[in-house]
């Protein structure tokens, strides 16, 4: 046996690395999860490049109107905020809940809020690389938006209310359902939730009821903004709403088994 | 610097219910620094949800746990940099790279074993590029017995540390076990192995259907060369024992003119404290036959395997 007062004075007592420190090492990790998973990748990245592209550039879809990269580009960055804060995140959560990891991270340091303080900055650093791309790839495409503030505002009330309703799903639902769940929801608001393409183009009951989906309201107010109608507060109030509605369930339902 | 309180941990009554059947029911524990406490029972004993709520995972239904002298769910954000934990089912992020999932749990503290050195000791260098996903279930262990320690904690709770693991694996990590133990960390491990407790620990706490039903040092459970085991059954298997196991034990040591002691150590089990010889087991089945009840005598030291088959029954549940 060595000294034991040497013993005791290597030992201390452990502490924590400080808060910001124990969150940017949780953002960093779940952002490079993202980039490196193959499906993730395709899911934030490639398919809402393709969908600007194919969308912009092909008349597969009759827009009403002579800047169809205007309507088309902020459909985009809505889908972008539906697959990074909702499907990615529903599905790394429901996986990462049923396997363990948010349990065991959980008694680390970084403890239950840290974890979902670093998933929520982690969230938005996958979601500035999208608008960047994005946004080059419609810049290239002859985009000049305008409304940037407003739409920042809503991109962000946008992105509270989908991961809210991530957290819900995945907080809820057995892992294999969160994923069949996850990519049901994406690809029926894909088609008929107002996030690509104007609600405008739905049936006139259908369109009624998606302004009023957290969907239909980023979209809406992404085109609104982004085209130089200002900030609409229908979208904003909508999207407020199921943030505090879907945020209250989260909380109160999330389960950490 | 404040002292580590020489009991860890300290369970009592503690009462845990899932869809109102008590996984733990009453359970009483205590975890010094400095040792080695292996809770062993078989499957679905309780052990696991006695660790979680430990570890602050789950919330007692009953009784209290105190953790350095802290309660794990009100006290978490003190008690997280100082107790470590390896889940029964990992917990690792399986996309991410072993060294990568270790160097992550690292950064959240501020003084942490050196990752390198750790690694190298337990032999994960070797894998620190391999996707978790991908690592065979010892390598796994191994990493997430890292994960529990390198935040240099002053209580870790190891949840069958050596399941799956390869004869040359488990010595690794028993031999680190050891040495964490040495440097005066509490450690709470579960396993329903014998010889993993009998290798490791300083105290077992026996734990069958969420109670205590023996805790105590290796050599207080499994008696010594200087004892005789008397199982006690009737004749008939169906039939109640003819006295309780203490009535039992005073009618053998009546028996035997009281010149030995004679315990009634567990259920169905009484401990003659005489070294065997043929008198003395001559004695004690003619004892036996006058009860009309039938007895298994093994002298000497039993294993732990033994105490742990009278203890919690033979049969299969």
């Amino acid at each position: 046996m060595s000294d034991p007062a040497a013993v005791t004075a290597d030992r201390g007592v452990a502490t924590a690395a400080p808060l910001h420190r124990r969150v940017l090492a949780q953002a960093g990790f779940e952002t490079r999860a993202v980039l490196r998973n193959g499906e993730q990748l395709l899911l934030t990245l490639v398919l809402p490049v393709l969908l600007l592209v194919v969308l912009t550039r092909t008349e597969l879809v009759r827009l009403d109107t002579t800047d169809r990269i205007g309507l088309v580009a902020p459909g985009a960055l809505a889908l972008a905020v539906l697959s990074t804060a909702f499907t990615s995140q529903a599905i790394a959560t429901g996986f990462d809940r049923r396997s363990g990891v948010l349990r065991l991270l959980s008694t680390t340091p970084l403890g239950p809020g840290g974890l979902l303080a670093g998933k929520a900055l982690a969230i938005l650093a996958v979601e500035v690389i999208q608008v960047v791309v994005l946004g080059s790839v419609a810049g290239w495409l002859g985009w000049r938006p305008t409304g940037i503030p407003a739409a920042l505002l809503l991109l962000a009330l946008g992105t509270a209310a989908f991961t809210s309703l991530a957290l819900l799903v995945a907080g809820t639902l057995r892992a294999e359902a969160v994923l069949a769940a996850a990519n049901l929801v994406w690809v029926l608001l894909l088609i008929g939730g107002g996030v690509l393409l104007p609600v405008a183009l739905l049936p006139d009951g259908l369109a009624a009821v998606v302004r009023l989906l957290p969907s239909g309201a980023l979209g809406e107010g992404l085109r609104a903004a982004l085209t130089g109608q200002g900030l609409a507060w229908g979208p904003v109030l909508v999207l407020g709403a199921w943030t505090l509605v879907l945020g209250a369930a989260a909380r109160r339902f999330f389960r950490w088994h | 610097m404040p002292a580590t309180p020489a009991t860890a941990v300290v369970v009592s009554g503690l009462v845990k219910r899932y869809d109102h059947r008590a996984a733990v029911d009453g359970l009483d524990m205590m975890a010094p620094a400095g040792a080695v406490t292996a809770l062993l029972g078989p499957n679905g004993a309780g052990k696991t949800t006695t660790v979680e709520c430990c570890e602050g995972l789950r919330r007692p239904d009953g009784g209290t746990v105190a953790v350095l002298g802290m309660d794990p769910v009100a006290d978490a954000r003190a008690l997280r940099p100082r107790v470590g934990v390896m889940l029964q089912d990992g917990g690792l992020p399986g996309a991410a790279p072993a060294g990568e999932v270790l160097r992550h749990v690292a950064a959240m503290y501020a003084r942490p074993r050196d990752v390198a050195a750790l690694s190298e000791r337990l032999g994960l260098h070797t894998f620190a590029r391999t996707q978790v996903r991908r690592l065979s279930g010892g390598e796994r262990q191994r990493l997430a017995l890292a994960a529990a320690v390198v935040g240099r904690p002053d209580v870790a709770f190891l949840d069958e540390p050596s399941a799956g693991l390869d004869p040359q694996s488990r010595l690794v990590v028993w031999d680190l076990i050891r040495s964490l133990r040495d440097e005066g960390t509490a450690i709470v491990l579960t396993t329903h192995q014998m010889n993993e407790a009998e290798a490791l620990a300083d105290q077992v706490v026996v734990v069958d259907e969420g109670r205590v039903i023996a805790a105590g040092t290796i050599p207080a459970l499994v008696g010594s060369d200087g004892t005789v085991r008397v199982a006690v059954r009737p004749i008939d298997g169906a039939a109640a024992p003819p006295a309780t196991d203490y009535v039992l034990a005073a009618r053998l040591a009546a028996a035997l003119e009281g010149a030995v002691q004679v315990a009634a150590v567990s259920p169905g089990v009484l401990q003659v404290r005489a070294a065997a010889d043929p008198a003395l087991l001559h004695a004690i089945t003619g004892w036996a036959a006058g009860q009309g009840i039938l007895v298994d005598v093994a002298p000497g030291r039993r294993t732990l395997e033994d105490v742990f088959l009278d203890l919690t029954g033979r049969h299969l549940r």
